[in-house]
Formats: structure tokens, sequence, C-alpha cells
């Protein structure tokens, strides 16, 4: 039997996506048998979230003040702990998971596999480097303990129904003072979140403000659609860092993706390439979003959008 | 704050289109254009404004690779960079290797601040520096995008998922960063001269007592499933029907 702990990502109220997708990744080790760890102040309802993910085992909370934001340094020690009873650790490479997992690994003294994208035997796993340009299989030691990160985008979450058992656990470990939480500014949207929106509208350095960007805005809220960007469009001002796509932005597997006035570099199309339909809108036919995009219609964007969106309505 | 260290990876520069070898050995590198890790250059920046602003005394730049990524670390002392440490070593280094390498040398330097990329772009692992401050016991503060030093503490901003994280730290510490942190500055013909003369200290990886592994072995390299190319439609008409014939809208 294989045991696989996955680290739930939540943010006191809710459960993430992100752990069913871990879930549904841990399902494909053979003869898996999976918990999910809650960490937090009070995770009742969270741990309740959990719980129904299938095929879970069991659900333990670890539940105490220190631990009401997720900060690494302080979560780590204590997912090191109660690594002992588990073969495998397993996180969303998301960036709760991405900053938490390596000080995880560090602590239990083996290196992590990042980006999991799928299972190819007990050590034995693919994975994404040079921005998706290549795709590693990496084998880990077949003695040691497997800390893993989960390309998120790589799965689709794990199926509900279940109603496996919660137990509150103690971890008896120091934790550090060293790092405190100040505070979170959440990007207010009622628009579909990023990563589990089934269409997005994305906007790129074309659209040349911030003013403009209220045109994808629209596009988005008429198709019911959650909205990206590129890092020229963030970086310029028009749009929040958090709709980042691409390599060091969100990766992302919508149904629908819309490109608007994006070239489609490489470290952007890395993003997108789980997208089921890809849309691109640009002036310049030679733009290399064309080459991945399944529709792709040539024009300016200032004119196609509005048309686009009352054709929508 | 006296000693800044800051990692410089050299990497296959991001313009590149890399390529995976037929015989899936890996990407081809020879003759393919090697720069630093784009992170590093902000990592780099930050840490220079850093001893501008006379919060640091020194920065150190680190690189642990070949005899070849001197280059890089010629380049990070002509931008600024007070001295440079080369570990070299003529295999590939696993994070956690890499990670204990930088604490020794933080050991050694009796560093107050460990600057890193948040990743380095040819492995993508996003690693290196959540390990070093594991194993150094200190505070991580990755995806930085916003640092600001008081004393021995900072606040530093990073960008999360759902938005900015602000978290304070104690130092020493370590710091990721990501790349709306800063501008790096462009390297000018005479600070090039100039860096000829700075001191590079090359110590073999032997010398530090990191003795590499358990390593996360790469097996084999593929290039990635390609997306085909689709249709071009001819207006917004053609565009709206193509969506519908999909069942998107
Ligand atoms: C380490 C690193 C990491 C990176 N990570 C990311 C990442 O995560 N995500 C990301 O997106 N980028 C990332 N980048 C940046 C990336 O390389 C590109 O610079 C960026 O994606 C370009 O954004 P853009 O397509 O909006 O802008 P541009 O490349 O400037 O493209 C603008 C496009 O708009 C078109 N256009 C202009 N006017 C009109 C009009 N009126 N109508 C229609 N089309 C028009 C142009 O033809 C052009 O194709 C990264 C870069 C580095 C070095
Ligand atoms: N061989 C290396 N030489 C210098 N710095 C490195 C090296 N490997 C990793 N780093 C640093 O660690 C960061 C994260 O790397 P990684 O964990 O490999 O994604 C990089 O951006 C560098 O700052």
């Amino acid at each position: 039997m294989s045991k696989v702990l996955v680290i739930a990502e939540h943010d006191g109220a809710a459960l993430n996506p992100s752990t069913a997708k871990c879930v549904a990744c841990a399902t494909t080790i053979d003869g898996a048998k999976i918990d999910i760890v809650v960490l937090g102040a009070s995770v009742s309802g969270v741990a309740s979230e959990a719980a129904g993910i299938s095929p879970v085992a069991r659900v333990l909370t670890v539940e105490r003040a220190e631990n009401e934001h997720a900060i690494a340094a302080v979560f780590a020690p204590q997912v090191a702990a109660l690594a002992d009873d588990y073969d495998y650790v397993f996180g969303p490479s998301t960036a709760f998971g991405k900053d938490l997992m390596p000080r995880v690994a560090a602590l239990l003294g083996v290196n992590q596999v990042s980006d999991i994208m799928s299972v190819e035997g007990s050590h034995k796993f693919k994975r994404p480097i040079y921005a998706g340009n290549a795709i590693v299989t990496v084998e880990a030691p077949g003695d040691s303990k497997v800390v893993a990160t989960v390309r998120t985008a790589s799965y689709q979450a794990a199926d509900g129904g279940n109603s496996a058992p919660i137990e509150s656990t103690d971890v008896n470990v120091e934790l550090p003072t060293h790092t405190r939480f100040v505070e979170l500014q959440a990007g207010q949207s009622d628009r579909p979140d990023l990563q589990t929106a089934s269409k997005v509208v994305s906007g790129g350095r074309a659209l040349a403000s911030e003013e403009n960007f209220e045109m994808i805005f629209k596009l988005a809220d008429t198709i019911g659609a959650g909205v990206g960007s590129s890092r020229a469009a963030v970086d310029a001002g028009y749009i929040a860092p958090e709709t980042q796509v691409g390599q060091t932005g969100q990766i992302i597997a919508p149904d629908l993706y819309i490109a608007i006035g994006i070239s489609g570099a490489i470290q952007h199309l890395t993003g997108i390439k789980d997208a089921g339909t890809i849309v691109a809108i640009n002036k310049d036919e030679e733009a290399p979003i064309f080459e991945v995009a399944d529709i792709g219609l040539v024009g300016d964007l200032f004119q196609i959008v509005p048309e686009l969106t009352d054709a929508l309505s | 704050m006296d000693k800044i260290l800051v990692g410089l990876k050299r990497v296959v520069d991001y313009n590149v289109r890399v390529q995976v070898k037929s015989d899936g050995s890996g990407v081809e590198t020879d003759g393919v254009k090697m720069s630093i890790n784009p992170f590093d250059e902000i990592a780099l920046e930050e840490a220079l404004r850093i001893r501008e602003r006379g919060d640091a005394s020194e920065v150190i730049v680190v690189s642990i690779g070949t005899a070849e990524a001197q280059q890089q670390l010629r380049t990070g002392l002509a931008m600024g960079a007070d001295r440079a440490i080369l570990v070299e070593t003529s295999d590939a280094i696993d994070a956690l290797s890499g990670a204990r390498v930088f604490k020794e040398i933080v050991d050694r330097e009796g560093a107050d601040m460990v600057i890193l990329g948040k990743q380095a772009i040819d492995d993508d692992n996003s690693q290196t520096g959540q390990m070093l401050a594991a194993i150094w016991g200190r505070p991580q503060a990755t995806f930085a995008s916003e640092v600001v030093l008081d004393g021995d503490k900072a606040k530093v901003t990073r960008e999360v998922d759902v938005g900015l994280e602000t978290i304070e730290i104690d130092l020493p510490a370590v710091i990721t960063v990501d790349l709306r942190l800063n501008e790096p500055r462009y390297v000018k013909l005479p600070d090039i001269m100039k860096a000829k003369k700075k001191p590079l200290d090359q110590i073999p990886l032997g010398d530090l007592g990191v003795t590499p592994g358990p390593a996360v072995n790469a097996v084999e390299f593929a290039p990635p499933e390609a997306r085909q190319r689709g249709i071009t439609v001819d207006d917004v008409a053609g565009l709206v029907s193509a969506l519908k014939d999909k069942g998107l809208v």
C-alpha cells in the first residue's frame, strides 16, 4: 500500500479546488490510500468539504491559533512531523504549495518533484521544464519519501460524494515566531476564479490602458468568463498581477480561452497549453499566438471586441 | 546589515526556443545563448538598491556550476556586486544540494540576507530558496514584489494567487523575488572593465563538504504535445458561429 498525505489549501472558509486535483493525481499511484490534512485555526467547515472528496480515507485536522494564516515556516515542521506515517506528501503547485512544499521536503532531507503532470510509476513522474518546452520523466529515489507539487491544470478535480472520517490531531513541534502575517489584499472580483473558470478572456499589452481593459471585462461578463492577462499588461499597470497567465503567473485549463492583443510569447503559452479551445484576436497575422489558436481572427481588437460583445449579448 | 548573498544561475536565455535532443537525452544547449536567470537579475538589483541606500555594506554574487558561469558572475560584478563566488562543479546540482551550498556560504560569510530568484527558468523547480530557509531555520519570503527593510526586520509583499500578501520577517532571512519587484539596471561599458578587477573566488564543490543527492533524476526528455494551428475566421460573425458549433457560447 502507498500512503499519500495531501495538504489541503484553503482560506479558512472554503477548500481550494486545488486540493481535489491533488487527490486526483494521488489516485493514479498504485494502491494509494489517501489522507488529507487541514491545518488552520478553526477548520471544521473546510474539513467536512475535504471529507467529501472521493476516495479520501481520512481527513486529519490540526487546529491551533498559529495556523490561522498559511505561513510556510509555521506549517512546514508540522507537515514534516505528520509525514512520518506516509510514503508521499502532495501539495498543489499554486503559490501556497510552491511556498510550503520545498520547505517540507528540505526538513525531510529530500528533493521535491515539482509540477507533476502524470504519474508513470511508483517513483516516476512527468513534469514540464523550460516553460513547458520540454517534458521530462524524473525518478525519485525509491527508498525515500516523495514530496511533490501537483500541476493542477493537468488534473480534473476528484469526485465528491464521500464522507471520510475526520480526526483531530496534535502535532507536538515547536513553531517559529520569526515570520508574521500582516495582511492580504485580495483582488475584489465577482468574476469566476481563473483556476476553475470554464471560460477565460485575457487581454495583453495592446489594450494600451487601464480604461480600455473595461472592454475585456465587458466581454468576459457577457459570457460569464474569468479575466486573465499577459505579463506586459500587468507590468504596464492595466490590470492586477493575480490575473497574469503563464510561466510565472497562473497555469490554467479552461474550456475556452480568448487571447486578445496578446502576441503569444512562450512564457504566456505555457499557461494555456491545456485549454480546450484557444481563440486569438490579433492584428498581426504573424503573431505566434495563431500557431496554437484553434480559432484565429486577424484584426483590430478595438473594433472586434465591442462587436463580439454585442453579438454575444 | 552587513552582507547580502545573491544567487546567479547560468541558464539558457529566455528568448531561446529550447529544443529537446532527438535521442531524448536532454535539451540542446550547444551554441545556445546563455544568460543570468532573469529572476536572479532582479534579485541582484534589489540587493544593490539596499546597499546603495546604505542598508547593507556588501553584495556577494554566488553561482554553482561550471567554469563558464564566470561570465554570468562577471556580469553581476559589472552590475555592481562587490565580489563573486563560483562553486565549481561539472554536474548539474539538485535543489537540496544547492540549498546546502548556499547554507555553507552563509555560514562562512556570516550573511544576513540571501536573495534568490523565485525559480530558475531551466528546471522551473522553485525550491532552492525555501529549502535554504528550512535548513537554516530562518524566515522565507517567497515571490516578493516589494521589500521594505526596518532595522532587523523586513516587510515583504508577496504575489500570491488571490492578490498580494504582506508578511513581516526577522533577519537573517531568505527572499525569493518575482518579476515585478524592480527593473534591473543595464550594464555600462566602463563597469564591465571595472568588473574585471573585482574578486571572483572559485571553490570546488567538494571543498564545501556538500555531497549532492539523493537527487530526483531525469530519465528521459520529450518535446511537449504540440497544439495544432486551427481555423481562421474572417469576421466576428464567423467567430460567433465557430464558437456556437463547438457549443462554447
Ligand atoms: C522569466 C520570464 C517570465 C515571464 N512570464 C510570463 C508570464 O507568466 N506570462 C506572460 O504573459 N508573459 C510572461 N513573460 C513575458 C513574455 O515574454 C512577453 O513579454 C509577454 O507575454 C508579452 O505580452 P503581450 O503579448 O501582451 O505583449 P506584446 O508581445 O507586446 O504583444 C502585443 C500584441 O498585441 C497585438 N496588437 C497590438 N495592437 C493591436 C490591436 N489594436 N488589435 C489587435 N491586436 C493588437 C500585437 O500584434 C502583438 O501581437 C515572461 C518573461 C520572462 C523573461
Ligand atoms: N546553480 C545555481 N547557481 C546559483 N544560484 C542558483 C543555482 N540554482 C538555483 N539558484 C538560485 O535559486 C533560485 C531558484 O532556483 P530553482 O529552485 O532551481 O528554481 C534561482 O533563481 C537562483 O537564484
